[in-house]
């Protein structure tokens, strides 16, 4: 009975956040409130507490942050049909547009015009990558005893080579061990 | 076979993407444009501009363009490139799919202990000097111009990059309002 009654709601979910995928710029986290309003507020499909839990587990498993949130809340929902639903649902409007964009834009990339205007953007966008690292520093917590670790996972990258993903691998690795031995310290 | 690369490719950067859309820049430049070339620097960049003003995830609308892209620069039609978007979007999606339905009730419980928290703490300054590196990468001749054959064009670059860098930092101007000055500065200017 209760598998039915959610089963009814698939539709309302999917275009639900549809919605949210289609309407809001600027990535993940700007997402979030909106799906807070309509998950909790909304429509009661999960408590606050759960909404909150999905949170913590969507911030520390690898992928898409607003993908995670979107994937948890539909498996917690209505278990894995639930969780491709709301997946689908946000992502498609992306897919969708950057697709019709993208065989747009082969067109018009010879247009001098357009061209132009490229040339004026291209520096934009990488001071735009460059702007948000200092507001990520902060949000990490990135103190004088900590600095050392995006300074050498930076060098790593540009001088000597190594692929992001080695980075990436070796910090966990590495914060997994000392995490071990510090709560083997503690207790 | 370009299709078998690109879910190979999507798949681990979906895998290894840690810290949201920024960190995943630096992965799928590494492997689009270091490793297989599918794309050239400037195209990377054009890419991220139009995902940063196009709405939803900037990681989703990176993938299915740089698919799509990258099929369409190997010298498939239009079709073949459609398809190559599509897997590259749910390449990126699958696995934290199937890794959130393993962990999710496991790794709730272990979240506050002080393993996590330490290896979250070492990560997140990590991913720091990726994004970083991944600003650093692309300040090429290509973006930029080169500065002694282009050098007109590699000081307007320098100064709209100073621009942009200030008001986005320091006085919050939205970025699609940021890019959309600077393409009108470049059709002004060029």
């Amino acid at each position: 009975m209760e598998t039915t009654q959610k089963d009814s709601n698939n539709k309302r979910m999917f275009l639900s956040f549809f919605k949210i995928g289609a309407f809001t710029l600027g990535g993940g986290y700007a997402m979030l409130p909106i799906m807070e309003r309509e998950v909790v507020d909304k429509y009661n499909w999960l408590s606050r507490e759960e909404f909150m839990n999905i949170m913590v587990v969507a911030q520390s498993t690898p992928g898409l942050f607003a993908i995670n949130m979107a994937s948890h809340i539909g498996t917690k929902y209505n278990g894995v049909k639930g969780g491709i639903i709301c997946t689908l649902g946000v992502a498609l409007p992306s897919i969708i547009c950057i697709l019709l964009i993208a065989m747009f834009f082969q067109l018009f990339k010879e247009n001098i015009y357009v061209q132009k205007i490229f040339l004026g953007i291209r520096p934009a966008v990488v001071a735009l990558i460059a702007a948000p690292c200092f507001s990520m520093a902060r949000s990490a917590h990135i103190t004088l005893p900590t600095a050392w670790i995006p300074i050498v996972c930076c060098l790593l990258i540009v001088p000597f080579g190594f692929s992001p993903i080695l980075v990436i691998l070796i910090a966990a690795v590495g914060g997994f061990i000392y995490g071990k031995i510090k709560s083997h310290s503690k207790s | 076979m370009i299709f078998l690369k690109l879910f190979i490719v999507f798949s681990k950067i979906g895998i290894f993407n840690f810290g949201g859309g920024y960190a995943m820049i630096s992965l799928i430049h590494n492997e689009v444009v270091v490793k297989n070339h599918w794309l050239s620097s400037s195209e990377f960049t054009d890419i991220i501009a139009i995902s940063q003003s196009t709405p939803g995830p900037i990681g989703i609308n990176c993938a299915t363009y740089a698919g799509y892209t990258s099929v369409i620069n190997d010298g498939y039609p239009q079709w073949a490139a459609v398809l190559g978007s599509i897997l590259a979007s749910v390449s990126v999606l699958w696995l934290p799919f199937l890794l959130m339905l393993a962990v999710s009730r496991v790794l709730l419980k272990y979240s506050k202990t002080t393993t996590l928290k330490t290896m979250f703490s070492v990560l997140r300054p990590a991913i720091v000097g990726l994004v970083a590196a991944a600003a650093i990468l692309l300040m090429s001749a290509e973006n930029f111009g080169n500065p002694q054959t282009e050098t007109f064009k590699f000081i307007t670059s320098i100064l709209l990059f100073i621009f942009v860098f200030i008001g986005n930092r320091i006085y919050k101007i939205h970025p699609i309002l940021l890019l959309v000055l600077s393409g009108i500065a470049g059709l002004i200017i060029y």
